[in-house]
């Protein structure tokens, strides 16, 4: 067992922590403070090709694999976790399900731009009522001539607004329950599709999470991704995925905040020495890089496990639970650790640790984590 | 066109302590980088690659370890890489890693040669300029801008104390290039994931059928006769007085320390 990232994994660690650093670090005070997306970091991260790591380059993509991806969101999150979850709900809600559930046209048609970075993609499941539930959604796709129309309404949906592409789920027969929910791809600019309320939010504050509106909205039969009443799977196995992305970006704030609270620490000096030499604070920064160092294996052999084709729907769930709560724990101590600056946006650990709190919550809170991997230990 | 690029892995002089105690310089697990003249004199070579659609080759002279450095070259857009690598280069000073590098460079074709103004380990500039020399070519250091007439004419921004000069030559010709004036691209992600799977050319002393006595230590007329740490400077002395008190406080200064 070689736990070595390989010589083509370091190259690329290499880049995008020059890349997070030079380009994406200098901009996450203000791009949280204004509630900005942030266009012009997503041009520069397509020129570089991260906005389409795992996608083959028959499609368009950069041919790399599911780790590499993950170091990519671990990095960005680093830095700046808004930036974390444009690539993340980009990357693996919707050219994921696109990649492993559309047609060869629909792939065609749809990944060279996404993987590109010309379009940016969006994933709408979740409802005001459907959340957790998704059996529960009131948003319907009813066959009409030679194509579907959509009623309903998305919320708290990721690159709202600026995503070109989204993947969305419709019940197609409400009678039965999950098995009658169908997946479509949508595309901005389709008459009766708008976006709605833009949330204003406790954290991720540059990530544009919105409404999705649908009134009538007519598409064409072509755009059912997989087949109707498949939905509900679909949408399981893309949260599967996407909990890797979310867990790199718990990770990668973890560790942004360990490093600034080791920085601190050496620093900041109280009756006479640094605070860093007081035994409380090595035990406590002692407990908080063995958390984040297991959550890392746990994160990249989930990331691998994805890779090889094996299943991961559980180490998924263990390595989103165990970050996201690493995550939380890590940047509230790193705002104590700091003391009162910590609790001003004169230091980033203010903004990590708003920023740490979706992670146990979005793409399933930390509550279904354990369910899943409750339900696969005890089948 | 063809363009070769002279690029050497340094290590990354930013990251290195020095050891309080005796005042030497810490190398363990100091990162070893593209040397940041030569990655910009890369960057001018893409450059003219993404404008004229030139084949870029780079070239190191360096022990295996330079591999991964010619990786990186590949993945930022290199076409080809060449190592030069053989223990008869070994102890080579500047002007025998340029008979090394003149010897392979007259194996490849080209039409123009960029090598960086200086490596931050030794911050010479001499290994351009005597390539220039031996290869009887015309040359420009300190280079920050190119513009390409698409036939064999380049016009050229050349950075000097005092401004800067333009100038046009004809290819053939050797450039030395500045970080500051090629902000280096970053590697694709493509590029990283086919770098490894590309082919790295080596060439030894043999290879290259250079003369035995001008390589490695052999050919290196340069010793060194001590190596020391520059002391840290004394904070100087400020004075808040007008202009006429400052000159005749200059003057008496310079007199003091028998300058003047």
């Amino acid at each position: 067992m070689d736990f070595n990232l390989t010589k083509t994994e370091q190259l690329f660690l290499q880049m995008i922590r020059a890349f997070a650093d030079k380009e994406v670090k200098p901009l996450a005070a203000e791009v949280d403070e204004h509630e900005r997306f942030p266009e012009e970091t997503v041009a520069k991260m397509a020129k570089t090709g991260l906005m389409g790591i795992p996608v083959p380059t028959q499609y368009g993509g950069a041919g790399g694999n599911n780790l590499l991806y993950s170091i990519a969101v671990e990095e960005l999150s680093r830095v700046c976790a808004t930036t974390g979850v444009i690539l993340s709900a980009h990357t693996s809600l919707c050219m994921a399900p696109i990649l492993e559930n559309g047609t060869e046209e629909q792939r065609q048609k749809y990944l060279p731009k996404l993987a590109s970075g010309e379009w940016i993609g969006a994933f709408g499941l979740t409802e005001p009522n459907a959340g957790t539930d998704a059996a529960t959604q009131q948003t319907t796709a009813v066959k009409e001539g030679d194509g579907w129309t959509l009623n309903g309404s998305k919320i708290f949906i990721t690159n709202a607004g600026y995503a070109h592409v989204y993947v969305i789920f419709a019940m197609t027969d409400k009678s039965l329950g999950n098995k009658g929910i169908s997946t479509f791809i949508v595309e901005r600019g389709t008459p009766g599709f708008s976006i709605g309320k833009k949330e204003q939010k406790l954290g991720i504050r540059g990530s544009a999470t919105c409404e999705l509106i649908f009134e009538n909205c007519r598409i064409p039969a072509d755009n059912l991704l997989g087949k109707e009443g498949k939905g509900f799977g679909i949408a399981m196995k893309t949260l599967d995925g996407g909990r890797i992305g979310i867990a790199s970006q718990a990770l990668g704030i973890a560790q942004g905040a360990l490093d600034e609270t080791v920085r601190y620490t050496k620093e900041r000096k109280q009756f006479g020495k640094s605070i860093a030499a007081f035994q409380n604070t090595q035990f406590q920064l002692a407990d908080l890089k063995t958390k984040i160092e297991a959550s890392r294996l746990l994160v990249r052999a989930a990331a691998w496990k994805k890779d090889q084709g094996l299943p991961y729907s559980a180490d998924a769930a263990m390595c989103k639970l165990f970050a996201a709560e690493t995550a939380m724990e890590m940047t509230t101590k790193a705002v104590q650790f700091h003391g009162g600056y910590g609790y001003t946006r004169e230091y980033p650990v203010e903004r990590m640790m708003r920023d740490a709190k979706i992670t146990e919550i979005y793409e399933g809170t930390s509550e279904v984590q354990r369910m899943v991997i409750a339900s696969q230990l005890l089948k | 066109m063809n363009i070769v690029v002279c690029i050497k892995q340094v290590p990354d002089t930013t990251e290195i302590k020095i050891n309080p105690a005796t005042g030497t310089l810490i190398r363990d697990g100091v990162p070893s980088i593209m040397n940041p003249d030569d990655k910009g004199g890369l960057e001018l070579a893409l450059t003219l690659k993404d404008a004229f659609g030139a084949h870029v080759t780079v070239i190191t002279m360096g022990p295996p370890q330079a591999d991964s450095m010619l990786r990186e070259a590949f993945a930022m857009g290199a076409d080809r890489a060449i190592l030069l690598t053989d223990r008869a280069f070994a102890g080579a000073d500047t002007l025998a890693t340029s008979h090394a590098l003149a010897a392979a460079l007259k194996k490849l074709p080209f039409d123009l040669i960029i090598a960086g103004r200086q490596a931050i380990d030794g911050d010479t500039a001499q290994v351009g300029p005597q390539i220039a020399e031996l290869l009887d070519l015309p040359q420009i250091t300190y280079v920050v801008d190119v513009q390409f007439d698409g036939k064999k004419t380049l016009t050229v921004k050349k950075e000097t104390e005092e401004g800067y000069q333009l100038l046009s030559v004809d290819m053939p010709c050797l450039f030395t290039a500045l970080a500051s004036g090629y902000a280096a691209r970053y590697m694709s992600v493509n590029g990283i994931v086919t770098a490894y799977d590309r082919q790295v050319e080596i060439l030894t002393a043999a290879d290259i059928q250079a003369d035995p006595a001008t390589l490695g230590l052999k050919g290196s007329p340069t010793r060194v006769k001590k190596s020391f740490t520059k002391g840290a400077k004394e904070a100087g002395e400020l004075f808040e007085v007008d202009a006429e008190t400052a000159a005749d406080l200059i003057f008496s200064k310079l007199q003091e320390k028998f300058i003047i």
